[in-house]
């Protein structure tokens, strides 16, 4: 080629580069910590080995259980629901026939995808804030049922948090479905009208078998991302209740809190490596079947 | 051709949607309302969509406490703006950079990216090498650098825009006339990847503004409260709306703080600007969305 002069390419990784050494790669190394015991005087690399000592006192608390059945559990809860919902208000956005309803809908719905989720805590505030809140001032005294100590009581929990995660994720999620959906050729729909085919039917037998290799493909990616949480959902929207913990804690607000609160380094690193090592072989691992089933998707 | 059965499906969809519209907007609308309601109206019924007493007290709050809100208000600006440039910049010029499969390294580069992707440190290490090598706890830098400036993932879009989007004989003609590299980035990159770094930007943007992990990992309260952003000092009140009292000093003792309204306030204040922009920038965060889409 006729490039003689590499330097200024060079130049250009450069900053992005160094960004990448110091955002990812440095603290990259810093996952020994979870094998060592930390002394801060020494630093990193000098403070004493600890072996598996760390991960022995992870393993054997009741925590590392509850935080990976949690983590876990939710992602399954979160995917199988914000498919159905996603889909489903994919669809029905779809057949929407006025421009301007359906520029609305698709507007409102994906609002809450903007938000931090510190001023979604707020928002749910609003409504389950036992002194002030409008669930029990507005609706539960006046019907005279007896109010609900929302933050204390774990039982609702794991619903409340499904709902507020689809609150805030099913107009991201009806995005990228309804992008399927307006790929899918009129044609099919033309020929079965034809043929007599309902509103149902067509979308039974062709919007829904046609959206099949998104659904798989981001069950698969799902399945990659299963050990890791979203800290905000987690941590904010609980507002940090400690008798909420055991429905509420996954891996990301565990290692935050015994990093943040108890400076303990060894177990939330121990927690971090086991989150990252496990989290990192089910990525590689879904993406090699993603790339057998459907290349164009894969990651890498 | 309008039969019952087109009918039927309008008239479902919409009832449906229009339900699920409520639900997405009602919270909003409660917020909003529970920030005009008079404070000890309140503490004493709870919020209501139709409060008993409407008050501005909450705002003329934050107004007479300037110095705090204010300060975290122009923060948020600058940190957005500063944060989401810088970002622009770093990953088209580092996407630009790896695109060039034929000099040596950039494959490493591209590899390096994507690894990102699949395996990170985890909060302890980043936290750790943040704080102690890059000493960015409560400097301006804590709120710019730690996860947001450069990911993977934007450096892969832009990556794959510039291959199958600009074509090769406009650059080699540019270079054959005598343009450097920097030359070409500038003059023919840049202009011609307008569409995907808007994308990227607004997204960024969005990050930035809407950041309270970092305020939260790398800010104290005793000396990183004046880079407190609107979003930090959400979080922080959150836990102890006193905060604000102490912050704020002796200049508003004459005036109560409406310690509940206030906080609905200040949310308000701060996702003012996203509804205000978000009906003109839609189409963009749709098509932002679409680009992510399945590899998020």
């Amino acid at each position: 080629m006729h490039r003689k002069n590499r330097l200024p390419y060079y130049l250009m990784a450069l900053p992005g580069f160094l960004y990448l050494l110091m955002n990812n790669y440095i603290p990259m190394t810093g996952i020994v910590i979870a094998f060592k015991n930390i002394d801060f005087r020494k630093g990193i690399w000098k403070s004493p080995w600890a072996g598996l000592h760390n991960f022995k006192f992870l393993f054997q608390s009741k925590d590392a259980f509850i935080i990976t059945r949690n983590t876990v559990l939710y992602n399954v809860a979160f995917f199988i629901f914000g498919t159905i919902v996603s889909i489903t208000l994919a669809i029905l956005v779809n057949e929407i026939q006025r421009k301007t309803a359906k520029k609305i809908y698709q507007t409102v719905i994906l609002l809450p995808y903007l938000m931090s989720w510190v001023v979604v805590n707020y928002l749910v505030f609003v409504f389950l804030s036992s002194e002030n809140g409008i669930v029990n001032n507005a609706i539960l005294s006046p019907l005279g049922l007896s109010t609900v100590n929302w933050y204390q009581e774990s039982k609702y929990w794991p619903f409340l948090l499904v709902f507020v995660y689809l609150w805030k994720s099913a107009g991201y999620s009806m995005i990228i479905y309804l992008s399927s959906i307006v790929g899918i050729s009129q044609d099919y729909y033309e020929a079965a009208r034809i043929d007599g085919a309902g509103k149902w039917k067509q979308i039974r037998y062709i919007t829904l078998p046609l959206l099949k290799p998104t659904v798989i493909t981001l069950f698969i990616l799902s399945v990659g991302q299963i050990f890791r949480s979203d800290f905000g959902l987690f941590y904010q929207i609980p507002r940090d209740s400690g008798t909420l913990y055991n429905v509420t804690r996954t891996f990301d607000v565990y290692i935050y809190q015994a990093l943040m609160k108890n400076s303990d380094y060894g177990m939330s690193g121990a927690a971090s490596f086991y989150q990252s090592v496990v989290g990192f072989v089910l990525i590689v691992a879904a993406n090699a079947v993603v790339r057998r089933y459907n290349r164009s998707s894969a990651l890498f | 051709m309008k039969t019952k059965e087109y009918q039927r499906m309008q008239l479902l969809a919409h009832t449906v949607l229009t339900i699920g519209s409520a639900i997405v907007a009602l919270p909003f609308l409660l917020l909003i309302i529970a920030s005009f309601t008079e404070n000890a109206w309140a503490m004493a019924n709870g919020f209501q969509f139709i409060p008993g007493k409407f008050s501005l007290e909450a705002y003329r709050y934050i107004a007479v406490q300037y110095q705090t809100i204010g300060r975290a208000y122009v923060m948020t600006f600058v940190v957005t703006l500063i944060g989401t440039a810088a970002s622009v910049a770093v990953t088209s010029l580092f996407a630009y950079a790896i695109s060039q499969e034929d000099i040596p390294v950039m494959k490493v580069l591209s590899f390096m990216t994507v690894f990102t992707m699949l395996f990170n440190g985890g909060l302890v290490a980043t936290y750790y090498s943040y704080v102690n090598y890059f000493h960015v706890k409560n400097t301006i830098f804590a709120l710019i650098l730690p996860g947001l400036l450069m990911n993977a993932f934007n450096v892969i879009l832009v990556r794959n825009y510039i291959r199958s989007g600009i074509p090769v004989s406009l650059i080699e003609a540019a270079h054959l006339d005598g343009a450097s590299a920097f030359q070409v980035y500038g003059k023919i990159i840049l202009p011609l990847s307008k569409p995907i770094l808007a994308t990227i930007g607004l997204m960024t943007g969005l990050g930035y503004w809407n950041d309270w992990q970092n305020g939260l990992y790398y800010l104290t309260e005793r000396g990183g409260s004046h880079l407190y952003t609107i979003q930090v000092i959400l979080n922080n009140i959150n836990e102890n709306v006193k905060i604000l009292q102490q912050t704020a000093g002796a200049t508003i003792g004459s005036l109560p703080m409406p310690s509940t309204t206030i906080r609905m306030a200040i949310a308000v204040v701060g996702i003012l600007p996203i509804l205000v922009v978000y009906p003109f920038f839609q189409q963009y965060f749709v098509k932002g969305i679409m680009l992510g889409g399945v590899k998020e």
